[in-house]
Order: C-alpha cells, then structure tokens, then sequence
C-alpha cells in the first residue's frame, strides 16, 4: 500500500510542474489542501463584471445553483436577470445542447441534474426517508453501500473523435460502472458485489457479470471528482464491460429516474426507436457530494443523468444538413418540466457568428458564451421556463437550415486509437498509438490499461515510443493478473511531446479458454486521460464562462479489442477424456504386467478331453495322465 | 576418451552459438514443446522485470521459477546463453562420468560372477565385451548434447537444462558414492521441479548395494543409513527452502511454484497429456482427475524399486522416464534427459520387441507437433484434437519405449539366471512369455 501512495504523490507533482500556467501555484495548493479547495469555492463572482481570471470550473461545477446569475451576466447581447430561485432542499435542471458536428451529424447532449443537501452516509438512526427529486431507489443503494461517487455509463457505438471532436463526458463502448465506497467500508469487495447486482436490477442491464475478473483498482487514473480527500485506491472499483449492448431495456429505467419521467420537460424528447437509431448513444448516472453552498459548510448530493447522441442525418437523409427537433427526435418541446427550476436548450452556433452558414428558426438573442474543453465556443440559448419560446403554437420545434457548406475538419488536440498486431493465436501485441495535435504544448498523460486474464501480458515487452525516440513513462503501475481471479492492470503517466505520435506495445499471449465457446473476446478500452488540469473536474460544466486560457482535464477511451482465442474443442469431451484415460491406462497395464508378473517358459495347455478326463480320475482317486 | 568428449563439446557448443545467433532461436523459443509456461525465458524475463517494477514476481501468474532462479539470472541475465551452454555441458560431462562409472561397476560384478561361474553356459553371447562398453559413455554424451530436442531446449533458453544439469550431477554424485553431495543435490532438483523426489529410492538402493547393506526392514543398519541419507536430504531441502524464503521474504512462490505444478491451472497446449485432459474435464470432477493424474509419477516408485532393487541405476532411468512422461508440463528437454540413457542399454537391443515402432512414432509425432500447430493456430484449418491426438501418439510412443526397454531389461535378468535357449519339458524349443 505504501508504494501505491508513493506513485500517486509522484504523479501529483508530475502534473503539477509541467503546468504552463500562471495559476499552477494556486491549483497545486488546492489539490494538496482539499479545504482550500472548498474554501476557494466560495469565491464566486456573484459579481457579473469578474472576469474568470479568479474563477476555475471547480467554482461553477460545485455551486451550480449560480448558473442563472452567471448566464445573466455573461449574456453579451442582453441581460435577462432571472429571478432568484427560492432556497430549495433539493432542486433539478435540465438541459439540452445541440450541437452540429464538422462531419455533417448533430450531436445532442442532455444533462438532467438534481441537487439534494442531504447526508445519505448519515447514522443509521437518521435515515433518510423522505425523497422528493432524488430516486428514491438510488438513494436507498447509496445509503446501504456507503456509496461515496458513483459513475456509471451505458454506450452503444464509438465515438469518433477525430471526425466530431471531444464529447463533453467521455465513455467507453458497452458499460462502465466505477464507485468510490466510502472510508468506513469494512469489506469493499463485498459491497461491489452487491452493489453490480442490484444496480444491475435497477438499469436492467447485465452489470451482474461484473466480478473479481473484470474489477480494477486503478492506484491514480480514477479519482473521486466530487468533495472528499481520500485517494485511498483500496476504496475506488472500476469495471467495464465492453460488450453490454445498450438498448430501450436500459433507458426506461433510466427515464424513470427523472423526476417528470418522459411526461414533460426535455426527457419528451427521448424516444427510443429515434435514439438507438444513431450513430452513438450514451447514457450515464453520475452521483457525487459536492458542495451546498459558497462557504461548502454543508454537502449535497448531486445526481446528473446525462444522454448523449449524435444522429447521422448527412449520411441517413440525402445529404441534407437541415435538422429540426421533430426531425431528430419525432416530438417537439412543449413545456418544461414544472419541476424544473431551469430548463433550456443551446444550439452551437460558433462556426456562424455572423449567420452566414446556417440560419436558425425560431431566432433568439440570448447568447451565451463558454469554454468547453478549452474551446471557446457560443451558443444560443432558448428558455423553456418561458412562454415566449413556444410562440403561438405552444410548441418548439428548433430548426436549423444550411446555407453554405462547413469549414473544414478540426483535429482533436488529443485522441488515441488501439489495435493488435500480429497473426495467429499464439502471442501478439497490443498498440496504442497517441496523437498529441497540439502544435507547442506537451500533455502529460495517465494511461490506464485493464487486460483480461486470458491475455497474458508481458510487461517486459512494454515500449512507449514517440517521435521514434524512446519515450520512457515516469510512473508505472503494474498488477499482473491471476488466472479466472483479477485482470491486469498498467497505469503509466507519459509525457506526450508537442505535435507528435505516441505509441505504447506490450506483447501478449493468449491462453487457451475454457468452458467458452466463444472464441473472440473482447478486452475493454484503455483510458488515457490527459491530467493536464487545473482542476479535477471531467463532468461537463453547464455552459459557465470560465478563464480562456485555462488548461482542462480530458478523459479518452480508446476502441475495445477484439482478441481471438485459441479454445479446446468441445465438440468431444468424452473422446478426449476416453483416449488420455486409455493412454495413461496402456502406461499402467504394461507396467503392471512387468511388475508383478515373472518370465516363465510358455507350456501349451493340454487338450479339453485330457483336462476332462484327469478331473474325472482326480476324482475317482486314481493317477492322473501325463 | 578426452579428446572425444572435447570434440564433442565443441561440436555441440558450437551448434548451439550459431543456433542463438540465427533469427531461429526466437522461433525456437516461442514453441511450445520447447519451453512450457514453467520454465519459458521470456517468462524468467518477466519476473525480473517485475522485480524491478516493484512488483512480486509470484503476484501474477507469469512466473513460476524458483526464487533461486530468479537469485541466479539477476547475475546472469546477460549471459544466459553462456549460462544455458554450461548447464548442457555439465549435463554431458555428469552424464558421460556416471556411465563410465556405472559400467565399470557392471563390468567387475559380470567377471565375478562368471569367475564363480555363475551364468548359465548358453548365455555367454550376452555378456558384455569391454570393446563395446567403452564408446557407450561417449555415446551417452553425445545423444544428450547433439540430440535435437536438447539443442531446441538449449537454444530456447528454457530453465528445463539447468534442471536437467542438477539432475545428472545429482546422478554423477550418487554413482561416485558421495552420499552428502548426492542427498544435497536431490534435495536441489526436488526444490526445482518437486518430481524428482521419486529418485530418493533408487539413490538410496544404490548407496545401500554400494556399502553392502542388505535391503532388510529388521535390520538396524538398513534404517540407519536409510535415515542418515533422508536427513541429508529432507535437510537439505528445508536449508534450500528458507534460504529462498529470505531470499524475497515471503513464502508467495510455495503455491507460485509447486500450487502451479501440482493444480494445473495453466493449460497453454504442451506434449503432455494433462493440458487437453483438463481444458475438457469438467469442473466437478478436475480436482479427482488432478490427483489420478498425478499420482502416476509417484505411483510407481515402490513396486518398481522392489522388482528393481539389485539395479538402481536401471531404477533411476525408469523413474526420469516416467516423470518425463506424467509430470504436468513435459518438454522435450526432459524427454531429451532420458533419452541419453539410451546407449547405456544398448546391450538390451535383441530383447526390444517393438523399437521399429516406437522410433518411427516419435519420430513422426516431432515433425507433426510443428505441422499440427501451425494449421490449428495460424493457418486455423484445423482444431485443437489434431495437435491433442499428436501428444497423444507421442506419449503412447514413450510410454512403449520405456516399458519395452523394462521388459528387455527383465528379459535379460531371467535369461542369465536361467540360459539363453530355454528348453519345453519335452525337449522342444520353449517361448517365454509373462505369467
């Protein structure tokens, strides 16, 4: 244990010296000092003329309460101050992104989020009873596990990011499920078991199969993204399960986690048949504590439910680029829901500053301007609380028509792929390659790389190379697997070098799988993740302005692999068992008859009629014949 | 006979240099008749390369050496192949030694006992001439350092030759009479690969035959040497073993090592019968099947050390070959040990029923073991029962090799005893058969 915490100090200062920046100093503090962290958070710009040279995303993700204020100030062509939303116990926002991608598909991004200043980790006499916005059901596994952050992600396809950019919340193909338990939790694994199963129950999906194989404790990669200064790893499980397939079975349950289910708000939007026919589709549960207030004298909890797709119209409809909500979707907006204390929608619309590439209908003036991902980007934001935005008709339907054709592609500053090399079944090896676009800054990067046992992987092999120079990681973390019992783990922190093409091998060989009969398997995405941040926060921050030259914190998950595995041929088992028997039997007859029989000279036996007569003579008592 | 055995050191060290040189040997060492997950370089590399990493090595399920392995390639990992050629000449040199020895032994007791006139007088024709004893020794070295499985072994750097190496020292020790090296020795092939342990009783009836000691359960200085000797070694073998334990500090490599021989759980594809066997069985009934199947070495120690106790170094033959045959994770390399002992029995060539046979099956299963497995894993025509019906025909190739040599043996005995031509009572020609 103590040198798991040493590699984790080691990688802390590592991300923190190749800071670039002029606030790295004040993040180091934060980062070591987690009470400083809460303590800068009161320091909201409650005042709208701060720019965000004193703000960090920390700020905004954890006192999101702030979200109208901020958006009111920061609106550039007019100011809608919002009123004042009543001090709440618990409260829900809503929110949908659109945004047109480069390739020609639309990218839709929901982000449902609850807030409640309540203790689920309390004593047991106080128990929490009483739910009004929060899923009763999730609070309940959250209070009986212990649970401190839960994240879980059901993803059907591959998000493309060298051809649409980097989603807001990155996810693997198939399931991802990691949990943070909280420090007082005696027996963990038992906790995880228990927790796959009955989350497993509530998203219908097949999150059972999550075991002692597929389990990792990843020492630095995953950290806890909300309050809390444990970085214990002993507590954090990570699991994937690339191939869960996604379907309407797993959104239902989700939907109904909402507090107005699919009646009303932007959850009317979500028709299956519509979603599950794109390109990409991904659903995830985040819960974490997070701050309640400026002064974070109190926690609360915060359950953001986020759904993100990217529908193919360009390729599906004729290559249309026009999209409206009806188009995507089937239904159109025609409330939000009452619940709600915000709801709106955003349109991307900061390749058409001027509106000479696309005009949207119905127009709206209110603007807001973020930085996403380090990309300063510019939206138009329409307000579903407001009865202006459904006009005459009492529904919203967003269109959006192309004049021209879109600029060119944008290269992702940051993105991985994977592959296996090599032919046969015997041995082969697995590449990463990291292209780093950057055209000046080196990203260090945290790899993290969770192996199957049935892929046994040589360590010695492992070769990062960039720029055809050997390239070696200045922390590794190696847990080799054992047999049916735990999966490999490599953690590695490589410092990417400016405009450049990274490529990590390691040499593996299969083993021979039993009792499967499949014979391909399947070995889930590695996750890079760039730690070049100023803070610890991959969740999406709600379109708040932040500081524009600020650094950010990137999660890439890379393609899962699909391995084939030599298998025994079960066609026969009996054949097999019958003939190795045989054999070993041959071996123990021959010896057998060595060792307890003698030599002796081989005498014909008489004839039956002799043998017959001297029984007889024996009989009568007279001498037998020769 | 220097000169010879120098020759022949040098032809052999020099096929294998040329053989590390060669884009070969990488091929060579990823065969899996060659190297087994037991003692595989790439594996040793592994676990020094964990070791570094800060890592046990016996965490994973990678390396399953012994620490003393991992103690010796830390000094050495540069100059493994120096290393692996020492060990094969070592083996050589023990092994030609010991049967220089062994035939000097038999030599003496056949002229005493036909001073006494002992034989039978129609038997003459099987006594053995000094004129072809002498090359046998050379012989033996030169089937162990030019047989092909042994260069494969070599050239693969599988850990099989230094066990191999313990293995013959332990034997050169046994036949030169020095009870402490050769108890020490045992206890180091033991600590090794646990199956050698079944070669205490041959060792113990050589020494016993060697000082007159009658094999009598009554007498007190049968139990003393028997004693003095199992001290040496169960001595011996718990020095080697708490020297390993404070070699890493943990007893992690007892279940990395011997669990791993003992259970199996490894069933990467290899010439023995267990990896098939087990892939198949079902979960149930494997843990019955583990014990069947590995009782099959030790099994046979005792009735073969009771039908074998006037010939302990027959004994010793007959037991390598059996573990060769049944231990869990055979390669060539320990085929290729009792192989070399062929030329030591050749006087029994007029007694071998099926050596035709046998040769043209091993032979046969050695270019099909490559054939099969590339058409099942790389050209994927085939399946695995072709590379399983192939080890299946080479161990029943050993299994007939090793009990026709014991029939020959026991054939050869009874003649001596009772004259070549055997006579029916009436007078014709008799046929000897096992009653």
């Amino acid at each position: 244990m103590a040198a798991h915490r040493c590699g984790l100090s080691l990688v802390c200062i590592l991300i923190f010296s190749s800071l670039a920046h002029p606030s790295s100093c004040d993040t180091l503090e934060k980062a070591n000092d987690n009470t400083a962290t809460k303590r800068s958070i009161s320091e909201v710009n409650t005042d709208g003329s701060v720019a965000g040279e004193d703000m960090n995303e920390r700020q905004w993700q954890s006192t999101d309460v702030e979200v109208n204020r901020s958006d009111g100030t920061k609106t550039s062509e007019t100011f809608t101050p919002a009123p004042a939303p009543a001090p709440a116990r618990d409260q829900f926002q809503e929110e949908l992104v659109i945004r047109p991608l480069h390739s020609g598909d639309i990218y839709a991004s929901f982000q449902f989020r609850t807030l409640w200043d309540t203790d689920f980790l309390q004593e047991r006499q106080k128990k929490v009873s009483h739910y009004r916005l929060f899923p009763k059901s999730l609070g309940q596994v959250l209070s009986k596990f212990s649970v401190r952050e839960l994240h879980i992600s059901f993803t059907q396809g591959f998000w493309r990011t060298m051809q649409w950019g980097q989603p807001f919340i990155p996810s693997p193909p198939g399931a991802e499920l990691w949990v943070w338990f909280h420090h007082t939790v005696s027996d963990v694994d038992g906790n995880w078991k228990e927790l796959t199963n009955v989350l497993s129950g509530i998203f219908c999906a097949s999150l059972n199969f999550i075991d002692m194989t597929n389990t990792v404790q990843p020492s630095a990669s995953f950290k806890p993204l909300g309050l809390g200064n444990a970085t214990d790893h002993r507590f954090l499980r990570y699991a994937t399960l690339p191939r869960e397939i996604v379907c309407t079975e797993n959104l239902t349950p989700w939907k109904k986690l909402l507090p107005c289910g699919s009646k009303a708000g932007l959850a009317v939007l979500m028709k299956s048949e519509k979603l599950f026919h794109s390109s990409f589709h991904s659903q995830a549960v985040h819960i974490r504590p997070i701050c309640q207030d400026e002064q974070c004298t109190s926690k609360a909890w915060e359950l953001r439910q986020t759904l993100n797709v990217v529908f193919d119209h360009y390729t599906s409809g004729q290559g249309k680029k026009e999209w409206s909500l009806f188009k995507m979707f089937s239904r159109t907006l025609t409330e939000a829901c009452p619940l709600a204390s915000s709801s709106k929608v955003y349109v991307d619309i900061t390749d058409n500053p001027e509106g000479e590439l696309f005009e949207l209908s119905p127009a709206t003036h209110l603007l807001s301007r973020a930085v996403v991902l380090g990309d300063r980007r510019t939206y138009s934001v329409y307000d579903l609380t407001r009865a202006e935005t459904f006009g005459q008709l009492r529904s919203f339907n967003l269109l959006l028509r192309w004049k021209g054709d879109s600029g060119d592609m944008l290269r992702p500053l940051l993105h991985a792929e994977r592959y296996v090399a090599g032919f046969g079944l015997q041995t082969g090896e697995i590449h990463t390659v990291i292209y780093n676009n950057h055209p000046y800054r080196a990203f260090p990067v945290l790899l993290m790389d969770s192996v199957p046992w049935y892929l046994q992987l040589y360590v010695h092999t492992l070769t990062v190379t960039s720029k055809s120079r050997d390239n070696k990681p200045s922390y590794i973390h190696y847990q080799p697997a054992k047999d049916r019992h735990r999966p490999h783990l490599l953690e590695m922190l490589i410092q990417l070098p400016p405009h450049s093409m990274t490529e990590v091998t390691v040499q593996f060989e299969r083993a021979l799988i039993l009792k499967d009969l499949t014979s391909s398997a399947l070995v889930p995405s590695m996750v890079a993740m760039s730690t070049n941040f100023t803070q610890d926060q991959p969740l999406f921050s709600s379109f708040v302005p932040v500081k524009e030259e600020s650094s950010y914190f990137v999660r890439v998950y890379t393609e899962p692999l699909l391995v084939n595995l030599p298998t025994p041929d079960f066609s026969m088992p009996y054949n097999v068992i019958c003939l190795t028997c045989t054999v070993v039997a041959v071996g123990y007859g021959s010896f057998y008859n060595l060792l307890t029989r003698t030599f002796q000279v081989d005498e014909p036996s008489p004839p039956l009629a002799k043998r017959l007569a001297n029984f007889i003579r024996r009989i009568r008592g007279v001498p037998l014949l020769a | 006979m220097a000169a010879p055995l120098t020759l022949l050191l040098i032809v052999a060290v020099t096929i294998r240099a040329v053989l590390f040189r060669s884009s070969l040997a990488e091929l060579i060492s990823e065969r899996v008749e060659v190297v087994s997950p037991l003692n595989a370089w790439k594996r040793v590399v592994e676990g020094l390369a964990l070791l570094d990493l800060g890592v046990s090595p016996y965490s994973g399920d990678v390396f399953h050496e012994t620490p003393l392995m991992i103690y010796l390639f830390h000094f050495t990992v540069d100059y493994a192949e120096i290393v692996f050629m020492i060990a094969d000449g070592i083996t050589a040199v023990a092994l030609y030694l010991s049967i220089q020895t062994y035939n000097k032994n038999v030599f003496r007791k056949q002229k005493y006992a036909l001073e006494s006139d002992r034989y039978p007088a129609d038997c003459l024709e099987l006594l053995r001439s000094p004129k072809e004893m002498f090359y046998i020794p050379l012989k033996v070295a030169m089937f162990y350092l030019l047989n092909p499985f042994t260069i494969l072994s070599c050239v693969a750097k599988s850990t099989c030759g230094l066990n191999n190496a313990i293995i013959a020292l332990f034997i050169f020790c046994t036949l030169k009479g020095s009870a402490l090296l050769s108890g020490i020795l045992l206890a180091l092939a033991t600590y090794q690969s646990i199956y050698p342990l079944t070669l205490f009783a041959p060792a113990l009836l050589f020494f016993l035959q060697r000082l007159y000691i009658p094999v009598n359960l009554r007498r007190s200085s049968f139990w003393f040497f028997t004693l003095q000797y199992a001290f040496i070694y169960v001595g011996s073998l718990v020095v080697i073993t708490g020297l390993s334990f404070f070699l890493l500090g943990s007893w992690d490599f007892i279940p990395s090592v011997y669990g791993f021989i003992f259970s199996v759980p490894d069933l990467t594809p290899n010439i023995g019968l267990f990896w098939y066997f087990f892939a198949e069985m079902f979960e149930h009934f494997r843990l019955f099947f583990i014990c069947v199947f590995q009782i099959n070495v030790f099994f046979y120690t005792i009735p073969l050390s009771i039908k074998l106790k006037e010939h302990p170094v027959f004994l010793i033959f007959m037991q390598i070959a059996i573990i060769s045959i049944f231990k869990s994770y055979p390669t060539v390399g320990d085929v290729a040990l009792y192989m070399a002992f062929l030329p030591a029995w050749s006087h029994l060539y007029r007694f071998l029923r099926n050596i035709f046979l046998v040769s043209c099956v091993l032979l046969a299963c050695s270019a099909l073991f490559p054939v099969l497995w590339h058409l099942w894993i790389y050209a994927g025509s085939a399946n695995s029962n072709f590379y399983y019906a192939i080890t299946l025909l080479f161990n029943f190739g050993q299994i007939l090799l090793v009990s026709d040599y014991f029939y020959a043996y026991l054939r050869r005995e009874h003649h001596l005893i009772h004259g070549l031509y055997l006579k029916k009572k009436d007078g014709t020609e008799a046929t000897l058969v096992l009653k």
